[in-house]
């Protein structure tokens, strides 16, 4: 990579080389709130969250994205049934609507053949879609986030500097103990946490309200083990009647509150 | 046409450029494209052209098309896969994110899907001439 100056006035900063950055914020400029689901843990319901939080907001009248950006491990299109459906190409790419949700993954490209992604891909693919993603005007942009602190997840806080995060553990110590360095991580970065949810739950314990309220973030309720969530998965209608979807309803209340956001 | 959101894209970095070095008018721009980006240079002129402001008009955009170079991490092959090699619908996904490769091509050596992809992927811009 050749140096900037060739002539006396030829002039390019090494930032801004990679073009794609420039339009980043501005494809999310009409957005008004990014919500990243996210956790230091992997399998303890994100990308169920992420789906039933999109819905539940999209069927109360709100404008609505959904971007999994699980790159490698992508789900929310097997529990959304997302099947053949194809962003539209419109200066840029457009998110189809499913199920009244602008909806973007991977999947479109990828189908479902594995794609090991080492850091700097993860990067170049997460930088290609956010550079390329018109997501027009929007209340929330949902976005299923990979697991854990590792490169992904910087790259997507580095990237999107707006986005708020929704935390989900489960009721385990261990699930915690890495929930507690995301929740360090996003502090000492001055990101905005809405809250935790906690997933999963198999019987009465106020430990993660408890440490929650230590280290003051606000504990936006609990959601029980859905033994029928499972059956549901893939079929939008059965899974709205869940009871875990019902309960990820209740909670979009105490969100929207959190957030200020009145209801329509 | 995704070749419309990179040209925004560049409009964007050049303008950014510019300000940031107080040029008025520019007279030439380079811009170093990867091959597997797959861009359809027609297009992609076009789109800038519409796209460009005033004091872009007389700016003179030059091309570098990047080939690709994958490497292997497993027996160190280096290799272009060869665009014919590859069916529509998949060059089509790669076109739109190029790290799609790794889910499509394996070492033509090994068979591995663990490489890099050494050059051929993304748009930069090179450098803008101006006062
Ligand atoms: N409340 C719940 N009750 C029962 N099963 C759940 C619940 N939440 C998540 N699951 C199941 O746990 C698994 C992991 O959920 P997923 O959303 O994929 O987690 P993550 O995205 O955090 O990796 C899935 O099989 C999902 O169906
Ligand atoms: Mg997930
Ligand atoms: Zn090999």
């Amino acid at each position: 990579m050749k140096s900037s100056s060739k002539w006396g006035n030829d002039v390019v900063n090494d930032k801004l080389k990679d073009v794609r950055l420039s339009v980043i914020d501005e494809r999310i400029r009409d957005v008004k709130n990014v919500i990243a689901v996210s956790s230091g843990k992997g399998g303890v319901g994100k990308s169920l969250v992420a789906s039933a939080l999109s819905l539940s907001l999209a069927r109360r009248g709100y404008g609505v994205g959904l971007f999994d950006l699980d790159l490698t491990s992508p789900s929310t299109h097997i529990i959304l049934d997302v099947k053949d459906a194809q962003p539209i190409e419109d200066r840029g790419i457009v998110p189809p609507k499913i199920h009244g949700i602008s909806y973007m993954s991977i999947t479109y490209y990828s189908r479902d053949k594995p794609t090991p992604l080492r850091g700097r891909d993860f990067s170049n693919a997460l930088i290609e879609l956010m550079a390329i993603t018109r997501w027009g005007t929007l209340d929330f942009l949902i976005i299923d986030m990979p697991p854990g602190i590792s490169d992904a997840t910087l790259d997507i806080i580095g990237l999107i500097k707006r986005s708020k995060f929704l935390i989900i553990t489960t009721p385990s110590k261990l699930a915690f103990e890495t929930v507690k360095k995301l929740i360090k991580l996003l502090s000492d970065l001055h990101i905005e946490i809405i809250g935790i949810i906690e997933n999963m739950k198999i019987k009465e314990s106020d430990f993660i309200k408890v440490n929650a309220d230590k280290l003051g973030v606000k504990y936006l309720g609990e959601v029980n083990f859905d033994e029928n969530l499972e059956d549901a998965l893939g079929d939008v209608d059965k899974f709205s009647n869940t009871e875990f979807f019902k309960r990820i309803d209740g909670i979009v209340e105490e969100l929207l509150k959190a957030l200020a956001f009145e209801a329509q | 046409m995704h070749e419309w959101a990179l040209a925004e894209a560049l409009i964007s970095t050049v303008i950014q450029v510019s300000k940031k070095e107080g040029l008025r008018k520019i007279f030439e721009i380079e811009v170093r494209i990867g091959e597997l980006q797959d861009i359809d240079l027609e297009i992609f002129k076009f789109a800038l052209i519409q796209l460009r402001p005033d004091y872009l008009k007389d700016a003179e955009f030059k091309f570098k098309i990047v080939k690709t170079k994958l490497k292997c991490r497993i027996c160190g092959h280096e290799w272009s896969p060869r665009k014919d090699e590859l069916d529509e619908s998949v060059r089509e996904a790669i076109h739109f994110i190029p790290e799609i490769t790794h889910a499509y091509l394996r070492c033509p050596r090994c068979g591995s899907i663990d490489f890099d992809i050494i050059e051929g992927r993304g748009v930069w811009l090179e450098y803008v001439r101006g006062k």
